[in-house]
């Protein structure tokens, strides 16, 4: 399975953890449309922890972490 | 009148009760903008990098930048500049809220404390009056309380600024705060005050609004401008009033990066628990925000029925997973007691991890703790020693209050202490993020996070996304960091800004306020200036290279869970890399660098 972890605001529209089967995903953008996020609310974009264009290839047991413009310090 | 300052200055000798009114020295002022800039030149100017920080001789800085007050947004800041008891070199702490507006205000550019009272002391100011008036009676009481009942005395629409019982102690985490939960929290600069024995300056002001802007309907535009960056912007528009700088949390555990357990580990199982989107579920009340702030980032929070103001993204790290701990109501708490003793909300739970892999590794005895071993973990531990320290008694109590440092100094394991030049560092593992680590190892005043917010483009994707494991030209990122931050702080300016504004904007804010014709280039040479006059400061204070450094674990242990396993800070291929950016030799300018800043008066020292 592939765990897509969605934070801050887009916990507004989708679930923290949402577990996805691996078929007919190839790549992080897979993720994406599987979950309906439009991929213009995502700014930050990791695969298992490092930051990642969509076109990256994820696979099974990957952890997709998604999140909206954020800031701090 | 100069456009934006008001080219005056209190020097307040509290020895012998005398306050004399100096000008600003406007040529002066321009070249180092004001502020942080300015502060640390009259310092430098004036020996104090030779004195010891807690003596008469020290003297304590409140400064205001020409932007302080402006009709512009973000513009509550103003710092202290002093010599760090903590350090031992330049300090600058950087505050919101009002009381710098006011300051400003009432038609000051800067209060320069000198000497120390016989009694305890505090300043009122009322526009061109300034008092000293008898503290006696305030002793030992805390922050908040201390806020309430010099409002109570010199009206609401009075700003308090403040030190707590730990400031009174001169404990070497002491913060100073204002305007109730703001705290200039940095390097010991409450210690400082108490030293002198000054608990407080009140101000107020007839002014609502600065009057001497060079340019007025320029600094509209400017202002408009920035106003409508700020708002566009998802960061600075939505996301930190709605999550605070709390969001970090989650972010920086999941990619590695969130020190555990005093750096032992770099990912907190337990991150979400103590994340902001679980502060902003449980426990927020509102947003807060400072003068004419309209990024409201701050935090109001529910604390066991008390409404206060919340952690910051760095407490809820350094209470929560540095000290193994995920009970986000106990880290309110302890942000809580921070600002009611006024203590640096990371310094203290940062040394009080320190302790705990000290009390874990069988250093400090249990006999020693008093009746609350330091478990990690636990919430007694982490609410008392807050307690303790903020108002220490025992040996202990002391050796913690003193900083991580001397703590792990003392029990001969310097190792332990995560500490650049005896100042805890923040919550990004160096080991983990590359160009973090830069910023660390080279910030004037100690380990510290917004000398050279390297987060921004290596985490957070601002301007752009760099790779966070490659030192590929973050030597250069990091100088351009610290030099536009420089500029920031010294205006006035809130650094939060920078998520949206880039140089441009504030150089067409500070040219309109203060009539000059800066171009962003000489801007940032002012910050380069800036930042060289503080290494000068922290020369002359007896700062050697081996200073510029990283504690041995996060070059020589690496990464042991989560994403980042396995990494390590690449410090020695990038600090050389960072010196020749700036024209350093040995970690100092050399004679042609001050001489190409015009700096010619620290050449040959």
């Amino acid at each position: 399975m592939i765990e897509v972890r969605v934070f801050a605001t887009l916990r507004q529209g989708w679930d923290k953890v949402t577990m996805l089967c691996p078929e007919d995903i190839a790549c992080a953008g897979d993720v994406l449309k599987k979950m309906g996020i439009p991929a213009g609310e995502v700014s930050i974009l990791l695969v298992n922890g490092f930051h990642q264009k969509p076109d990256f290839p994820v696979k099974d047991g990957d952890i997709v972490a998604l999140f909206p413009p954020v800031g701090g310090g | 009148m100069a456009g934006a300052y008001y080219e005056k200055i209190a020097r307040i000798n509290l020895t012998t009760g005398e306050i004399r009114v100096e000008p600003l020295d406007l040529e002066l002022a321009h070249k180092f903008i004001g502020g942080r800039g300015l502060g640390t030149k009259i310092l430098y100017d004036e020996g104090v990098a030779t004195v010891d920080p807690l003596s008469p001789e020290n003297k304590l800085i409140y400064i205001t930048g020409p932007m302080t007050g402006a009709s512009a947004p973000s513009t509550g800041r103003y710092m202290v500049v002093t010599k760090s008891p903590l350090t031992g070199m330049i300090a600058c702490s950087n505050s919101g809220g009002i009381w710098g507006a006011k300051l400003k205000y009432a038609g000051w550019d800067a209060i320069i404390v000198e000497g120390q009272a016989p009694e305890w002391t505090y300043i009122s100011i009322v526009d061109d009056k300034i008092e000293l008036l008898d503290a006696r009676e305030y002793l030992g009481v805390m922050s908040e309380e201390m806020d309430a009942k010099l409002k109570e005395k010199h009206g609401a629409d009075a700003s308090v600024l403040n030190i707590g019982p730990a400031g009174e102690k001169q404990v070497l985490l002491a913060a100073i705060m204002n305007d109730k939960d703001r705290a200039a929290g940095r390097s010991g600069v409450g210690a400082v005050m108490g030293s002198k024995k000054l608990k407080a300056i009140v101000v107020k002001a007839t002014r609502k609004s600065l009057d001497n802007i060079a340019d007025v309907d320029a600094l509209k535009v400017a202002a408009k401008n920035a106003l409508d960056v700020l708002k566009a912007n998802p960061v600075t528009g939505a996301g930190l009033r709605q999550l605070g700088t709390a969001v970090l949390v989650n972010i920086v555990n999941n990619i590695g990066a969130f020190p555990t357990k005093n750096w032992q580990e770099s990912y907190y199982d337990k991150g979400e628990d103590i994340s902001g989107e679980t502060l902003a579920e449980k426990y927020l009340v509102k947003p807060g925000a400072c003068h004419r702030c309209p990024i409201a980032c701050g935090r109001v929070v529910n604390v066991n029925g008390k409404v206060v103001g919340g952690p910051e993204y760095e407490p809820l790290w350094a209470y929560g997973g540095n000290c193994g701990n995920n009970d986000l109501n106990v880290i309110d708490e302890c942000n809580m007691l921070c600002n009611e003793y006024g203590l640096d909300a990371i310094s203290v739970p940062c040394t009080i991890a320190a302790a705990m892999e000290l009390y874990q590794r069988g250093y400090i005895k249990e006999e020693e703790c008093a009746g609350v071993p330091l478990e990690w973990g636990s919430t007694k531990a982490l609410v008392e020693w807050t307690k303790r320290m903020g108002n220490p008694e025992t040996e202990l109590d002391w050796l913690m209050s003193s900083g991580s440092a001397r703590l792990c100094e003392h029990y001969g394991h310097p190792e332990i202490s995560m500490s650049v030049k005896k100042q805890e560092m923040p919550a990004y593992d160096a080991r983990a993020i590359q160009g973090i680590g830069i910023t660390y190892a080279t910030s004037n005043r100690g380990g510290c996070h917004v000398r050279g917010y390297m987060i921004s483009p290596e985490v957070l994707g601002l301007p752009q996304q760099l790779d966070r494991t490659v030192t590929t030209d973050k030597a250069a990122w990091a100088k351009t960091f610290q030099d536009l931050t420089a500029v920031i702080d010294s205006m006035g300016h809130c650094l939060f800004t920078s998520f949206a504004m880039g140089a441009k904007e504030y150089t067409d804010l500070l040219n309109a306020a203060t009539g000059t014709s800066w171009t962003v280039e000489q801007v940032l040479e002012i910050g380069d200036r800036i930042y060289n006059i503080e290494r000068m400061f922290n020369k002359a204070a007896g700062m050697k290279p081996e200073d510029d450094r990283l504690p041995k674990r996060l070059l020589e242990e690496p990464v042991v869970n989560g994403p980042s396993t396995g990494m390590t800070s690449k410090l020695p291929l990038t600090l050389p890399e960072y010196y020749a950016a700036r024209g350093w030799v040995n970690a100092f300018p050399t004679d042609e660098t001050l001489k190409k800043l015009g700096l010619d008066e620290c050449v040959g020292r």
